[in-house]
């Protein structure tokens, strides 16, 4: 079985291709639940828009202290919330947008963290920021990963209700449960979780990818919020598996390659996915009786 | 029973709902008329604490904030997400679970029943999205039905609701108010009101009369609230009403 074992070798012969699919599996669980309530909230390019606004803090962290993973998280946490924060003050105290408060905090965001890793840093410095590298993911970013996606499961378990009903009812949450933001900001923060333990292995930008791609695509295969979390999951786990092993055999950057995987599933769900994909469309069953 | 105390509700200063006076007794069954942008939304936001008063009050007496179940127009939920008629009317009984506790299989039951009681039979696993407006507007009375609240308060539960629809509406509240609950609806029909509600609260955003509907719904008032063109006035002066 020649085939068979070509998909499963590369993990039973190198640690680091180990290591790699076990981050994937934590990332998958944790994001994509984190991607699919961003869709339903209609915030899909709020992760976009994050993964950019943790950038000063990730390169505080690493100016200070180096590649180090604690101190690049901490760093990438702290200005994530801090974006979060004052686009929700400014939302609410101000007359502005949330999308259009997140887009100009992050894009301040975004320019301090460019300036500050050219002030110190390098080009490969800037790239590895944004871009990642999943093979070189060591013990410290498996428990931060691992860490992240059980404190994701847990919170989502707790305050899945209130969230729901928040995206639903939000009059009708405010009535029965008081004012305030809370569980949004607790959301908010479980998304700049998720983007910072993916940063260092899929790097800002293509963390986002694993997020959004696999909750869009769900959203093609059921209508109940628990399949489609479930569905977000898996489909981010399959192509962080298919990404790996494609990066490994074609000798291709792993990030871009488990991205494009989970892309590809999206495409091809845009065409058969049984809720609203392209072929159900032009299929016209024959209609029932009642 | 509710009072409203000089009560001034609005927005950026400006008055929506300007130094109302009233209550709403216990058992009362009220509809609330006015035209659009008279402050009819706003006072049930008012009442039921989604809006703080710029001043005066409102009092419950008698009632926990609990005990209010609130319905607000169909308009301001997002019927494309994804829950089942069975979740939404579920949510009713919030003041029983909370944020986390669990739908027993009682609660769920109760639900299910709510939902045979609105003429929902069978539809609990559909989606909101898939129903139509007035099938709706049913799923929500389900979901004040599993409330069990002693006050209840509609905003525009009739909107787009077919005539039969809303006899069977109608029904379901005549029969909360024989139960001793306090219904407080906003309703546009006329003769909907003077058949089918005892009492009726005119706003245009000054209480122009409150009280019997056959006492408040005559032509002299009718003819008061078309003539309130409440033109918005950028430049109002300060209300020194009630200042003193």
């Amino acid at each position: 079985m020649l085939v068979a074992s070509q998909l499963i070798d590369p993990f039973v012969d190198y640690a680091f291709m180990r290591r790699a699919l076990v981050a994937c599996a934590a990332l998958a669980l944790g994001a994509g639940p984190v991607g699919v309530f961003l869709v339903l909230r209609r915030m899909s390019l709020m992760g976009d828009a994050m993964s950019h606004a943790i950038l000063p803090g990730v390169a505080l962290g690493f100016l200070l202290a180096g590649l180090s993973v604690p101190a690049m998280s901490v760093g990438g946490l702290g200005a994530g919330i801090l974006v979060a924060v004052l686009s929700g003050l400014a939302t609410r105290y101000t007359r502005g947008a949330e999308d259009a408060n997140f887009a100009a905090f992050f894009s301040i965001s975004l320019a301090l963290g460019v300036l500050l890793i050219s002030v110190k840093g390098n080009a490969v410095d800037l790239t590895h920021v944004l871009f990642g590298s999943i093979l070189a993911v060591d013990d410290s970013s498996l428990i931060l990963v691992a860490s992240v996606a059980t404190v994701s499961l847990f919170a989502f378990a707790l305050i899945l209700r209130p969230l729901a009903v928040e995206c639903f009812d939000p009059i009708f949450l405010s009535v029965v449960d008081g004012a305030g933001g809370r569980w949004h900001l607790i959301f908010l923060v479980l998304v700049v979780l998720n983007l910072v333990s993916g940063f260092q292995a899929l790097g800002t930008l293509m963390a986002v990818g694993l997020m959004m791609l696999p909750a869009i695509t769900a959203r093609l295969w059921t209508q109940g919020l628990g399949r489609m979390m479930v569905i977000a999951a898996a489909i981010a786990l399959m192509s962080g598996y298919c990404g790996l092993l494609i990066s490994f055999y074609a000798n291709l950057p792993s990030g871009p390659s488990i991205v494009l995987a989970a892309g590809t599933v999206h495409l091809l769900s845009l065409i058969v996915g049984t809720e609203g994909g392209v072929i159900r469309r032009f299929l016209h069953p024959r209609h029932l009786r009642g | 029973m509710i009072i409203l105390d000089d009560l001034t509700l609005g927005y950026d200063r400006h008055p929506a709902v300007h130094h109302a006076s009233g209550r709403f007794e216990q058992a009362s069954m009220t509809a609330v008329v006015g035209p659009n942008g008279a402050g009819k939304s706003t006072l049930l936001k008012g009442i039921v604490g989604l809006i703080k008063p710029q001043s005066g009050r409102v009092k419950l007496s008698g009632i926990d904030k609990r005990d209010i179940a609130y319905s607000p127009q169909v308009a301001e939920m997002d019927l494309t997400f994804p829950l089942s008629v069975l979740d939404a009317v579920c949510l009713g009984h919030w003041r029983r679970t909370g944020a986390f506790g669990a739908i027993t299989p009682r609660l769920r039951q109760e639900a299910l029943y709510a939902l045979g009681g609105v003429g929902l039979d069978g539809f609990d696993d559909r989606s909101l999205e898939s129903l139509s407006v007035g099938q709706r507007q049913r799923a929500l009375f389900a979901r004040v039905i599993v409330a069990d609240a002693s006050v209840i308060i509609l905003d525009e539960p009739f909107a787009a609701v077919d005539a039969g629809t809303t006899l069977d509406l109608l029904e379901l509240m005549r029969v909360w108010r024989m139960q001793g609950r306090t219904v407080i609806a906003v309703v546009h029909d006329l003769d909907l009101v003077r058949n089918h509600f005892p009492h009726c609260l005119l706003l245009a955003r000054e209480i122009v009369a409150w009280g019997p509907t056959e006492q408040v719904l005559i032509a002299d008032n009718l003819e008061t609230l078309r003539n309130r063109t409440e033109a918005w006035d950028e430049h109002a002066p300060v209300c020194e009403r009630g200042a003193a």
